[in-house]
């Protein structure tokens, strides 16, 4: 088994190391005659030590082959190859394998060993005996082609010898026809040079006719190709005369050629890629770059300028001009898409210019898009009027596109800048446009409540309340105000361009359209209102009252809520970020409020002016020492209660009632007759003692000193009642004043008593409180007594029938 | 001493007249006109004697009528003239007309106020300021620096130039301009500038002021408008001759330059209510005085339209180095127009204020209900001013 296998590799020829192990093996078994040691010569079972076996005989092999064994047997306690008791082991010795079985084995083991040896003996011989049988025919029929191979190689060695004679032969002739062709080959060499050279020579005479043929064919590159083929030639041997004259026609063609060539350039009507062929070709021919940059150039600006006259030309004096968007449309595609083709084409070109070069091109396009600058301003400046910001908006979308494909190319000229320059002044402008336009629509509505006041007076009839015209300013300002946002917000919109340039996302949004727009306006229309206080008023009242009571409670209005809807408004749409300082809607409101306070005190002013003077001119035009008795209560009065009444009924229509004081029990009741009769006694009855006007002093001083002192032009709070008040509190201190400047009769007093009680009657139910009236009436009609040489006051029950009747 | 704490007099009458005795420059000595239709009207002669804080009062009959205007004579302590009431039958008729004081009375008080009472004194009428045409005096003003013979008197809508002659006895109505225009034109107040050699006059009517040349009679300014309401008081700027101060019932106190009348050089709006006299201190123009119907009078320091913008220099060897330096620091600070002072004695309608001739820190005023009351510029300005 094991030799079969260990045969396998080479039938052929079989291994003989493993026979001469079994050999060395048999011989042992031979040299070691004793009989007890056999069996135990294997302590391996046969059958179930086969892999056993087999991986000792693969041991082997790979001994012989030189492999080491402990890595083909993972086993750890593999048998050591120089042990000499190892039966298959290269070291091998009999005598101390014997040795060592007799002296450690019990006889039953030897026994063992013994039968097992000879059994494998046994087999081992068997084995060997059908192994020279299956060998020996391989063998015989070995020898059998040894011997024929002998034959063979004996005819064989007789033709090679004829071949070598024959090879000799053919080497010897062929020696001798490459002598007699050398002389040949040599001259068919030369002359296939002298062809090539006279070919080359042919074209150098035909140069000039092909150029010039080219010339007229204008087939300028093929031209320019040959010339450059001819040049390095002609030049190296231009000290001969022939080709000196062939130089010099070439040269004079080439000149031609560069002439045409230039002329075309400079006719230039065949558009920028063929301008840029010729000044390729120009250059092929070696002229000079710098000049050809410039008269590129120079080209170039020729066109261009004429883009921009056609634009100037549709800037026009007199518009029927396109509306913008068609005007930067017109402008992108000719002038910038121009400007584009020529810095391209340049830069191709002239690469090799180097920075000089492109420092060049950026000054061109700099020139020139200053110039296209200049008129794009102009047409935006005739847009700053139009109230269409979309359009604007759209076409500043396609400037600023348009200008950032020759911005990228030509970076160091800065035009993409100069364009976001004039995105930003004109969207600056427009801020203040749309400032302009919503002062002018807050005055606007100023003239429209001005004339819807006026025309009622006019036509005698009712005219829109008060409070709804409130309502229209109100709201048509604030859709003023979205409409600027909605307009000026379309800068800011996504796809728009430059919508993402830094002045748009933080100062446009802050300081522009939050501060300038909004803040701005606010604070303007508060400063117009502010203006009707300061100069109309003393120029006699030019602003009707209404219209400041108006103004006054939309400042108000402003102040509580309309602030800081549109503050917030704006924030939302505009994302305000924080880096600006802006105006807090605190300040705004108290500005409005402040505006709403001074008009409102400017309203009790106007309308205490109005009555005063009523009061005045009744006191200051009468003749009041020789006045009758009096019968009625003076027009005046009246007119001045229906007044105060009218007024009553216009603050009421925008403000609150207010808070009055706890009115007394009797306060309709209470007649100021009865007043007037109580102190009648103490202080006009006629007395003729010294001590009586000290007394009347005394009276009136104590009565001052426990009143509080009135205020007269004092700052009124944002309700009916107070501004009741003030205008009464005027109204009264202007009576009193002007009645200490007259002297009354009898009955002048009297008139004045009459008055003052239908006053004291009507006018109580106005104020915050009473007490007021009370107090002032009472000292015009101390006054006036005082002012009588004959103060003899009226009976209170005749004031009263009077007052009543009247 | 408590030298800031006012003094208070009271009269019996309501009164409305006040004036200093403009030509006494030693003795603070004022003018009080009573308003009484019942009585007979008196003339106060109020003495304050700095020293002791007192007052002593001579009281002068002044039987003619109630008196609306008062004003002493620049030349002659004696002399003054007086606007008044004469009311005769159904009519009021304002009169005027120059008096003289006894002799006795002019330089001061010798006589206790007990005596006076008993023994009212007479005025002595030197001539009478009106004639048929020309009644309803609203005021009469003397000529600054002269020698108390030109006098001025503002009847309804006419200016009038007086002559007096033979120490006053005579008054010759020299010339006389009168306001033209619709409707029924008045002049409320006059002033006589001090300043050009004493030849403008200013006056007011309506919402108006005016300046006259005296010379000619004619009119050489006008302030259209100067205030929304009547025009109550002017003054003119003692120091500053182009400056003028006005007054009115619109409540302002507004600073004019003559030279150019569109627009006040400033204007203040302390008061309440209609404001019915100004006065600039005499010698110190920044000091300005106002008196109003809400019974305040305000003591303002307008310094930036002054004639003295920065205050005194000072003169270094005076002072010691502290204060040199204190003072120093003081006039560096920017000066501001400012309200000085509120005086709130009063408890009716202020008609009248006026500084003291003799003592330009000291001021008085009068209210409807005849209190006076004497008031002094405070300490601590006072030095400021003069440091």
């Amino acid at each position: 088994m094991a030799p079969g296998s260990a045969s396998s590799p080479s039938p052929s020829f079989p291994a003989s190391r493993p026979w001469a192990a079994v050999g060395a093996m048999a011989a042992a078994a031979a040299a070691g005659p004793s009989p007890g040691s056999r069996p135990g010569d294997s302590p391996e079972g046969p059958e179930g030590e086969a892999p056993e076996r087999r991986r000792k005989a693969h041991g082997m092999l790979k001994l012989y082959y030189g492999l080491s064994e402990g890595e083909a047997a993972g086993r750890p306690a593999g048998p050591d190859p120089l042990d000499p008791t190892d039966l298959n082991g290269a070291h091998f010795d009999p005598e101390v394998y014997l040795d060592k079985l007799r002296r450690e084995c019990p006889l039953a083991q030897l026994m063992d060993s013994e039968t097992d040896m000879v059994r494998q003996i046994r087999a081992l011989d068997s084995d060997m005996q059908t192994l020279v049988y299956e060998n020996y025919n391989k063998f015989i029929s070995a020898t059998d082609t040894i011997r024929k191979m002998k034959n063979d190689f004996r005819k064989m060695e007789d033709e090679m010898d004829r071949l070598a004679t024959n090879m000799a032969v053919i080497t010897d002739f062929s020696a001798r026809i490459s002598a007699t062709l050398q002389d040949r080959h040599e001259r068919i060499t030369k002359l296939a040079g002298v062809h090539a050279l006279l070919r080359k020579l042919q074209f150098l005479f035909e140069l000039p006719s092909r150029l010039t043929k080219c010339v007229e064919l204008g087939a300028y590159g093929q031209a320019v190709r040959y010339q450059g083929r001819a040049q390095a030639v002609l030049q190296q041997y231009q000290h001969l005369p022939s080709f000196r004259a062939i130089q010099d026609d070439c040269q004079v063609i080439t000149a031609r050629l560069a002439q045409q060539l230039r002329q075309r350039f400079r006719e230039g009507g065949s558009g920028a890629p063929e301008q840029a062929e010729c000044v390729e070709l120009l250059l092929a021919l070696g002229e000079p770059a710098e000049e050809l940059c410039e008269e590129f150039l120079a080209h170039a600006r020729g066109r261009l300028e004429e883009e921009l006259r056609s634009l100037e030309a549709e800037l026009g004096p007199s518009p029927p001009a396109p509306d913008v968007l068609e005007f930067t449309d017109h402008g992108g595609s000719g002038f910038v898409g121009g400007l584009c083709q020529v810095a391209a084409a340049y830069q191709e070109l002239f690469a090799a210019q180097g920075p000089a070069g492109a420092e060049r091109l950026a000054a061109f396009a700099r020139e020139l898009g200053s110039r296209y600058f200049a008129l794009v301003e102009r047409r935006l400046a005739q847009e700053q009027g139009g109230g269409d910001n979309s359009l604007l908006v759209r076409a500043l979308d396609r400037f600023h596109r348009r200008l950032r494909a020759p911005g990228a190319l030509l970076a160091a000229a800065g035009l993409a800048e100069a364009a976001t320059e004039i995105v930003e002044r004109v969207a600056r402008e427009r801020l203040g446009h749309h400032l302009q336009g919503l002062r002018a629509a807050f005055l606007g509505c100023l003239t429209d409540v001005r004339q819807a006041l006026a025309a009622p007076r006019v036509a005698g009839k009712e005219g829109p309340g008060l409070a709804e015209l409130l309502a229209n300013v109100a709201s048509s300002i604030l859709s003023h105000i979205k409409a600027s946002l909605a307009a000026v917000h379309l800068f800011t919109a996504k796809e728009v361009s430059f919508s993402n340039k830094p002045y748009f996302r933080g100062e446009f949004c802050s300081q522009g359209v939050r501060e300038g727009l909004i803040v701005g306006f606010i604070r303007s229309m508060c400063q117009t209102a502010q203006s009707f206080c300061d100069s109309p008023g003393e120029k006699g009242g030019a602003t009707p009252p209404a219209l400041l009571l108006l103004l006054s409670r939309l400042c108000l209005d402003y102040e509580t809520a309309t602030i800081s809807y549109i503050l917030t408004l704006t924030d939302e749409q505009f994302l305000v970020q924080d880096q600006f300082p802006v105006t807090p809607v605190s300040t705004l409101c108290a500005e409005a409020r402040e505006t709403a306070r001074r008009l409102l005190t400017h309203y009790v002013k106007v309308q205490g002016l109005v009555i005063s003077q009523m009061l005045r001119k009744s006191v200051e035009t009468r003749d009041w020492l020789s006045t009758l008795e009096p019968r009625n209560v003076r027009a005046v009065m009246k007119r001045v209660v229906e007044d105060t009444t009218a007024i009553d009924v216009q603050v009421g229509l925008l403000y609150e009632e207010g808070v009055r004081k706890a009115q007394s029990s009797d306060s309709s009741k209470r007649t100021f007759s009865v007043y007037s009769s109580s102190r009648q006694q103490g202080r006009y009855a006629p007395s003729y003692t010294p001590s009586a006007p000290m007394d009347t002093n005394l009276l009136s001083n104590i009565q001052k000193l426990f009143s509080e002192r009135i205020d007269v032009f004092s700052p009124v709070e944002f309700n009916k009642v107070s501004v009741l008040t003030g205008i009464i509190k005027i109204s009264l201190k202007t009576l009193l004043e002007c009645v200490r400047l007259r002297t009354f009769g009898r009955f002048g007093l009297q008139q004045v008593q009459v008055d003052c009680h239908f006053l004291q009657l009507y006018l109580w139910r106005f104020v915050a409180d009473e007490e007021l009236v009370h107090l002032l009436l009472d000292e015009v009609v101390a006054s006036a007594a005082l002012r009588c040489p004959d103060p003899v006051p009226m009976e209170p029950s005749v004031v009263e029938v009077i007052c009543e009747r009247g | 001493m408590e030298d800031d704490a006012p003094v208070i007099y009271g009269l019996e009458f309501q009164a409305r007249a006040l004036t200093p005795q403009t030509a006494e420059t030693d003795a603070i000595r004022f003018l009080v006109g009573t308003q009484s239709l019942k009585y007979d009207n008196q003339i106060h002669i109020i003495d304050f004697d700095d020293e002791n804080n007192i007052i002593n009062k001579n009281v002068l009959l002044h039987q003619a009528g109630e008196i609306w205007h008062i004003s002493a004579s620049p030349a002659d302590r004696g002399v003054l003239a007086t606007c008044y009431n004469r009311t005769s039958d159904s009519k009021v008729l304002t009169c005027a007309a120059v008096w003289r004081m006894p002799k006795e009375l002019e330089s001061g008080s010798h006589e206790s106020p007990d005596d006076s009472s008993s023994t009212a004194q007479t005025l002595e009428l030197l001539c009478h300021l009106d004639n048929t045409a020309h009644s309803n005096m609203a005021c009469v003003v003397w000529e600054p620096m002269g020698d108390g013979k030109k006098i001025i008197s503002l009847a309804d809508n006419h200016i009038l130039l007086w002559d007096l002659q033979e120490s006053s006895s005579q008054a010759v109505l020299a010339s006389s301009a009168s306001l033209g225009g619709k409707g029924q034109l008045k002049f409320t107040s006059g002033r006589w500038s001090p300043h050009h050699n004493c030849t403008q006059v200013a006056t007011a009517n309506d919402t108006t002021l005016r300046g006259w040349d005296t010379r000619s009679m004619s009119q050489i300014y006008c302030i259209e408008n100067a205030h929304g309401q009547l025009v109550r008081d002017l003054d003119f700027n003692p120091n500053k001759q182009y400056y003028l101060a006005s007054c009115g019932d619109d409540c302002k106190v507004k600073f004019w330059d003559t030279r150019n009348v569109t627009e006040p050089v400033k204007t203040l709006e302390e008061h309440s209510h209609w404001v019915w006299n100004v006065r600039y201190n005499h010698s110190h123009d920044q000091l300005v005085l106002t008196g109003s119907s809400d019974s305040r009078v305000i003591l303002s320091n307008m310094v930036s339209i002054s004639s003295e913008p920065f205050g005194h220099l000072v003169d270094d060897d005076d002072i010691s180095d502290q204060e040199d330096h204190r003072s120093e620091e003081k006039s560096k600070e920017p000066l501001q127009d400012n309200v000085i002072a509120t005086y709130e004695e009063h408890e009716d309608s202020v008609y009248a204020v006026d500084w003291s001739s003799a003592d330009p820190w000291l001021f008085a005023s009068l209210s409807y209900d005849g209190r006076l009351v004497i008031n002094r510029v405070p300490r601590a300005l006072k030095y400021h001013i003069l440091l």
